[in-house]
C-alpha cells in the first residue's frame, strides 16, 4: 500500500512491524514524531512494548542496553545533543555487543545552538563502534529500519545499528512510502533470538573489565564484526530485494555512473538534490556515488565505483575542524584520484541545484588535487 | 556462618577486594537476601572493579555492568524487559555512594520516579574509594580525603553529608532503609523487604573502607557498632511514608569514640568533635522526630 507520510511516522511504522519489548526515549527538543507515533501505537494497543520515559538520553541508551542484556528487542531515537549526552554510552552498547537500533534525526550541535540539519551529530560518533545508515528518503528510512535489525541481531554481526535520516530537511518530510503488508514485514524481520542473555536461569557476567591482556581482544573482535557486517548486509540486500520485489541499497547505490568520468560523493537527503540536478543537466559524465553505510566504511565497493573516473567530488555537512571534511578524508585515503571537498548545508543551511553545479564544476576544471570550498 | 541468614554463598570467595572490605562483606549478605532469582546491575566502583577481572566473576547470579552514572536506568531497562517477557527475577542494582549520592543521582531519581521495581543498594564507604579516596556527597564533614586534604589552612571535608535515604523517600513512592554491615540481620531484612516491595526500593548501607577511612583490616565490624551506638548510623526504614527504626540504641557513646579509632578523623581539633557531636545529636533528634509518623 502507497501512503503519503512523515519521515518519522515511516520510521515508527517500520519499528511497529519489528515489535521491540523496550523502548526507552527522551525528547530532545524538537524530539522527531518518531516517539510520538511510537507512544500512540502503544496507547492504541497496536504495539506492545514498554516505553520507558527517561529522564535524559544518557538513560534512555542505558535502559536500552539493560533490556537489550536481558534478551529483548529495542528501540530508541535521538539527535544532536542527545547523541552528543549518550556518548560514553554508545561505546558500552557496542563493546558489549548488544544489537540495539537508533533513528537519529541528523541535527548540528551548539554553539551557537542551533536544531537544524547536518551531520556533526553521527559524524562524531563515527568511532563509537555503531554501524551507520544513512537515508536519502523517506521509504529508504522505513526500509533501513527493518533491515538495520536484520543486520544488527545477525550472529556474525551483533552490533549496534544507527538509521541516520537528515532532521527536518527529511525527518519532518511528507513522501510517498511503500508499506508492506504487516505479516510480510514481520516474516523478514523476524524474532530476536539473544545469543546471550541475563537471565537466573544460565548466569553470565556481562560488562567485566578487561585488563590489558585481554582488552585488545576484544576491540579486534568488534572490528572483524564491523568487517563482517559488510558481508551480511551484501548478503541481505539481496534477501530484501526478493522478498520485497523493490531495489535496496545496504552499503552504497550509484546514480548515472556508467559512463561518468567523474564523481560526486555523498549520504543523506542531499542525494535527491544531486539526482535532481543530474537529471535536469543530463550531464552524462557526472556521476553520483551515494554512501549508505558510512560504518562499515564499504571500501571495496567504493573502490570498484571509482574505476575509470579522473576526479571526486565529496560533500560533507560535518567537520573535522583542523583537518577538513570528514568524508572526504576517509575518500581521500581510498583514492589516488584528486579528490575535492565541499562542505556544505551545516546547521540547516541549503544545499540548492547552484551549489551541486558548483561543485560539478570545479571538480571538472579544477587543476589541483585537492580544492576546499565551503558552499555557503 | 550468621545466624539467620542462608548458608550458600553466591558472592564467591577470591575476589580481590581488600582485606576487611566493608563492601565485599554488605554483597555476601545481600546476594544471601537476594537469593539465585535475581539479575544484579552493578555500577562502575569498587565492588565491580575487585569482582570481575575477565575472565573471572566473583557472581554466581546474572550479573551486569555498564557505567559509573546509570546503574538506575540500566536496572529500569531490565525491568521493563523482564516485565514484557512476562519473567520473575528480581532487578538489584548495587552502586556505591559516588555512583549514588553524585554522578548517578539523576538515573537513581528517575528510576524510583517512574516506579520501576528494582531494589537499589548503595553500600557506602563515604567516597571514592576505588580511585584513590576522594571525596564524595557523602563524605562527612572534617574527614581526610585525598581531594579534600588537611592542610594549614584547610582541614578535611567542609560539608555535611547528604542526606540520601530522605531525598530519596520524598520520591514517596518507594521502600527506604538504612543498614550497615556490622549487622547482617537488620541488612538482611532489609533487603529482602526491599526486593519483595512492588515498586522501587533504595537501601542504603554502611560500609567501612579500611584504605580510605585509616583502620585495621579487623575493623571494619568494630567501626560499625560504635557508628551505630554513637547515633552515626541511624537504622531505620520508611514504609508506606511512615519512618520506623528497626534498632536503636538503648545507652548512646560519644561521637569522639566512632572517630578516635579513624585514621581520616585524627586531625580533629576538640571544637570541630564538639561540632560533629551536635551535628548528630540534632540529626538523630530530628529523625527521632519523625518517628512513626507519616512524612508523606
Amino acid at each position: 500500500m502507497e501512503k503519503v507520510i512523515e519521515t518519522s511516522h515511516a520510521i515508527a511504522e517500520a519499528v511497529r512491524l519489528a515489535k521491540p519489548d523496550v523502548i526507552p526515549i527522551y525528547p530532545v527538543t524538537p524530539q522527531t514524531h518518531i516517539a510520538e507515533r511510537l507512544a500512540d501505537f502503544v496507547a492504541d494497543g497496536l504495539l506492545k512494548a514498554e516505553m520507558i520515559t527517561v529522564e535524559s538520553e544518557h538513560s534512555a541508551i542505558s535502559a536500552a542496553i539493560g533490556a537489550s542484556a536481558a534478551g529483548s528487542r529495542v528501540f530508541t531515537a535521538t539527535a544532536s545533543q542527545g547523541l552528543a549526552l549518550m556518548h560514553e554510552v554508545l561505546f558500552i552498547a557496542s563493546g558489549l555487543r548488544l544489537p540495539v537500533v537508533m533513528a537519529i534525526a541528523n541535527r548540528a550541535l551548539s554553539a551557537p545552538i542551533n536544531i537544524w540539519c547536518d551531520h556533526s551529530d553521527s559524524i562524531a560518533e563515527r568511532d563509537s563502534g555503531w554501524i551507520q545508515l544513512y537515508c536519502e528518503s523517506a521509504q529508504e528510512a522505513y526500509d533501513s529500519v527493518l533491515f538495520a535489525y536484520r543486520i544488527a541481531e545477525n550472529r556474525d554481526v551483533l552490533l549496534p545499528t544507527m538509521v541516520c535520516v537528515d532532521g527536518f530537511s527529511l525527518s519532518h518530510v511528507y513522501e510517498r512510502v511503500l508499506l508492506d503488508n504487516d505479516e510480510k514485514v514481520r516474516k523478514y524481520v523476524g524474532k530476536y533470538r539473544p545469543l546471550f542473555k541475563l537471565d537466573a536461569r544460565k548466569p553470565v557476567t556481562m560488562g567485566p573489565i578487561g585488563y590489558p591482556n585481554s582488552f585488545m581482544e576484544f576491540k579486534e573482535q568488534q572490528e572483524q564484526a564491523m568487517k563482517m557486517a559488510i558481508n551480511v548486509m551484501r548478503v541481505e540486500e539481496r534477501n530484501f530485494k526478493k522478498h520485497f520485489k523493490r531495489d535496496f541499497y545496504g552499503l552504497i547505490e550509484t546514480y548515472n555512473l556508467a559512463n561518468a568520468r567523474y564523481a560526486i560523493i555523498a549520504m543523506g537527503s542531499v542525494c535527491g538534490t544531486i539526482k535532481h540536478v543530474l537529471k535536469q543537466s543530463r550531464l552524462k559524465d557526472i556521476g553520483l556515488i551515494k554512501l549508505r553505510s558510512f560504518r562499515p566504511l564499504p571500501k571495496e565497493a567504493l573502490k570498484k565505483a571509482f574505476e575509470g573516473l579522473k576526479a571526486i567530488a565529496v560533500i560533507d555537512r560535518a567537520v573535522s575542524f583542523g583537518n577538513g571534511g570528514v568524508l572526504w578524508n576517509e575518500i581521500k585515503a581510498l583514492s589516488c584520484l584528486p579528490v575535492h571537498s565541499f562542505i556544505a548545508g551545516l546547521g540547516g543551511r541549503d544545499i540548492t541545484p547552484r551549489h551541486i553545479m558548483k561543485a560539478f564544476d570545479v571538480m571538472q576544471k579544477e587543476k589541483e588535487n585537492e580544492k576546499r570550498i565551503w558552499l555557503k | 556462618m550468621i545466624q539467620g541468614l542462608p548458608e550458600e554463598e553466591l558472592f564467591a570467595s577470591g575476589h580481590r577486594a581488600c582485606a576487611g572490605c566493608g563492601a565485599a562483606i554488605a554483597m555476601r549478605h545481600i546476594l544471601k537476601a537476594a537469593g539465585k532469582n535475581v539479575i544484579v546491575v552493578n555500577a562502575t566502583g569498587c565492588i565491580e572493579v575487585v569482582s570481575t577481572p575477565y575472565p573471572l566473576t566473583t557472581w554466581k547470579v546474572p550479573y551486569i555492568h555498564v557505567a559509573f552514572e546509570n546503574a538506575g536506568a540500566v536496572a529500569s531497562g531490565i525491568s521493563e524487559a523482564l516485565k514484557r517477557q512476562g519473567r520473575k527475577e528480581k532487578v538489584l542494582a548495587i552502586a556505591g555512594d559516588g555512583g549514588t549520592f553524585d554522578i548517578g543521582f539523576q538515573a537513581l531519581s528517575g528510576m524510583i520516579e517512574r516506579g520501576h521495581d528494582v531494589c537499589y543498594v548503595c553500600y557506602d564507604n563515604g567516597a571514592y574509594e576505588n580511585t584513590g579516596i576522594q571525596r564524595s556527597g557523602a563524605t562527612p564533614k572534617y574527614a581526610w580525603t585525598t581531594t579534600t586534604p588537611v592542610g594549614k589552612v584547610k582541614h578535611g571535608d567542609e560539608r555535611w553529608k547528604k542526606p540520601m535515604p530522605l531525598i530519596v523517600a520524598m520520591h514517596r513512592n518507594c521502600y527506604v532503609a538504612t543498614a550497615s554491615v556490622g549487622f547482617p540481620q537488620d541488612l538482611y531484612a532489609k533487603v529482602k523487604k526491599g526486593l519483595d516491595f512492588k515498586g522501587p526500593a533504595y537501601v542504603q548501607v554502611f560500609t567501612p573502607c579500611v584504605p580510605g577511612w585509616k583502620i585495621g583490616s579487623d575493623m571494619t565490624i568494630e567501626v560499625c557498632k560504635k557508628a551505630y551506638y554513637a547515633k552515626v548510623t541511624p537504622l531505620y526504614e520508611i514504609e508506606n511514608g511512615i519512618l520506623r527504626f528497626s534498632m536503636k540504641p538503648e545507652q548512646f557513646i560519644p561521637v569522639e569514640e566512632y572517630l578516635k579509632l579513624q585514621g581520616r578523623f585524627k586531625h580533629l581539633s576538640k571544637k570541630e568533635i564538639k561540632e560533629i557531636q551536635e551535628h548528630v545529636d540534632r540529626e538523630w533528634d530530628r529523625l527521632c522526630g519523625l518517628e512513626g509518623k507519616k512524612i508523606f
